[in-house]
């Protein structure tokens, strides 16, 4: 008899899903749908003439008034300081991509392996709910002085803190998809001879998808944070190093040039996810 | 008590409970029945009388506490690539094609899809051309349409159908039991097929087995003996409504002495 699936031996038929049923990459946030909005030559062109009215309003005002540049500079003085120091500014935003691609990799990887076991054995799940949300709650960048002192100023400690922030965002999310249960489709999969790994493959994680996409968007999101923290708080590369070094020298084009660099590599991750769960979670929206 | 031989599919003594944590709920108890080869079988109770127990101990989804199911004299206790279901509300994963749908009892098996089949099947139910679209852009019926083809694809000899047509609006549900009597007279498959809809029951079925409130049991069986093809119009005739009348009766009568 123990060919009757753990899963459904001892379960009630029922036809509702369980779990975080509203859940998902579409409704996540509002600002999710602004993608989704722009259709259509009039409202493209409504969006650039606003962010024109907006950047030249701020660049007409800065000049009128002749505001120093060391308190706000001007958006062209700006864009013109990140083509003429790129030189000096892009290996940064190589070191900081490394940190943010490596860490996250990894704190994704184990994050989402955990979810997917742990939601699997409901008494493992609630001994250790407790400590990952500890690890969500906790900022990570507290833990870098230490990382700093135990690896010294390279790439490893802020790696470490990446993966740390990232990875059990990404585990919450993704335990929350895999919990959400829908017996019918187990009981159909295993009505025509799953077993419990293409159960697995075929039901759990596609069903679990949207919230893995979520997880994923917030986990690399509060990865770049960071890294961004921990390159200030010591070491002499990558973006957060070049705020506090730009900042020190008053040399606010270039410090601001960062900062537009980091919103670039900010709104590319939720594009990203945004497209990803678009393709991959897209049948519930 | 219709002449055969071997009964294709037997139930017998079936009991089934379930520990629910706040108390134990027996959803079946001492429960027989046979179905002969290529025999329409309609299991007719009220919701909550067991019958989706009985239905997911028939394809081997779940044992039951006691008694057996038994296949071709062999007893059921796991998934047989001889049987195939039809759940309630379609179950199409919504985040495959219509066509990739109807593929999956082949990708579980690791089987290449019988590509003649599942075309021929697909014109028969009139979904041919709607083989890329996604279930949300389906209707019920079509859902549900795909969900019988998918059944179908693997040509299993028992078709095991769980109140199928009862999110349906009333019309469509009326074009499905047409489509389900076609097929049937068709293939000859053997069908056991759980409605709480009379009408539905007495429309499709050889016999009719009453199940009484839980703990289900069998209350009665009804042989129908209504010639086919039936057409719709087969529901309006007075010995249709006499037996609808007969069957309600039964079943009044049953919570009545229930409740006494």
């Amino acid at each position: 008899m123990a060919s009757v699936d753990r899963e459904l031996k001892d379960k009630i038929p029922t036809f509702e899903s369980t779990g975080a049923a509203e859940a998902g990459v579409g409704n996540w946030s509002s600002a999710a749908s602004t993608l989704s909005l722009i259709k259509g030559g009039r409202d493209a062109m409504l969006i650039v003439i606003t962010a024109i009215v907006i950047f030249g309003g701020l660049e007409l005002t800065l000049r009128l008034f002749q505001v120093p540049v060391y308190i706000a500079p001007t958006p062209s003085q700006v864009i013109t300081a990140l083509i003429t120091d790129f030189q000096y500014i892009g290996p940064h935003i190589g070191y900081t991509l490394i940190e943010l691609l490596t860490g996250f990799a990894i704190g994704a990887s184990i994050g989402f392996v955990l979810a997917a076991l742990i939601t699997q054995f409901p008494l493992v799940e609630k001994i250790v709910a407790p400590y990952i949300l500890l690890l969500v709650t906790t900022p990570m960048l507290a833990l870098v002085p230490l990382l700093i002192l135990k690896f010294g100023f390279g790439f490893t400690p802020r790696i470490i803190a990446v993966a740390l922030a990232s990875g059990p965002m990404v585990m919450i999310n993704a335990a929350t998809g895999f919990r959400r249960t829908d017996l019918a489709k187990i009981a159909l999969a295993r009505s025509f001879g799953a077993s419990t790994l293409q159960i697995f493959l075929k039901i759990r994680i596609p069903m679990a998808m949207p919230m893995v996409i979520v997880g994923l968007m917030i986990g690399s999101i509060f990865g770049l944070l960071t890294a961004v923290g921990a390159e200030m708080v010591g070491g002499s590369f990558g973006l957060g190093n070049r705020l506090t070094y730009y900042s020190s020298l008053i040399q606010m084009p270039q410090f601001f040039a960062c900062i537009l660099v980091l919103a670039m590599i900010g709104i590319s991750i939720y594009v990203f996810f945004y497209w990803l769960g678009k393709k991959w979670a897209g049948w519930e929206a | 008590m219709r002449e055969s031989g071997q009964p294709k599919l037997v139930v017998a003594n079936a009991s089934k409970s379930y520990d629910t944590g706040s108390g134990v709920v027996h959803a079946l108890a001492d429960f027989s029945m046979d179905v002969q080869p290529g025999e329409l079988a309609c299991l007719l109770g009220p919701s909550g009388c067991g019958k989706s127990t009985l239905l997911w101990a028939m394809a081997g989804l779940h044992g039951l506490s006691s008694g057996e199911v038994r296949l071709d004299g062999r007893p059921v206790i796991e998934p047989n690539p001889q049987i195939a279901m039809v759940f309630q509300e379609a179950n199409l994963l919504p985040w495959r094609n219509l066509i990739k749908n109807i593929e999956l009892p082949f990708e579980i098996r690791h089987q290449k899809p019988d590509r003649a089949r599942i075309d021929a099947l697909l014109e028969e139910v009139g979904l041919a051309g709607f083989e890329t679209k996604m279930p949300r852009e389906l209707s019920g019926g079509m859902q549900q349409r795909a969900s019988i083809v998918r059944a179908l694809s693997v040509d299993p000899s028992l078709l095991l159908m769980d109140e199928p047509f009862g999110a349906l609006d009333a019309f469509t549900r009326d074009e499905m039991n047409l489509l389900i009597q076609q097929i049937w007279l068709e293939t000859k498959k053997t069908i056991v097929f759980i409605t709480h809809n009379i009408n539905e029951a007495v429309f499709l079925a050889d016999r009719i087995f009453v199940m009484s409130a839980r703990p289900g049991r069998l209350s009665r069986v009804f042989e129908i003996d209504l010639p086919r093809p039936r057409p719709l119009d087969a529901m309006t005739t007075p010995h249709f409504i006499e037996l609808v009348a007969e069957i309600k009766g039964s079943i009044d009568h049953k919570s009545q002495t229930q409740a006494a």
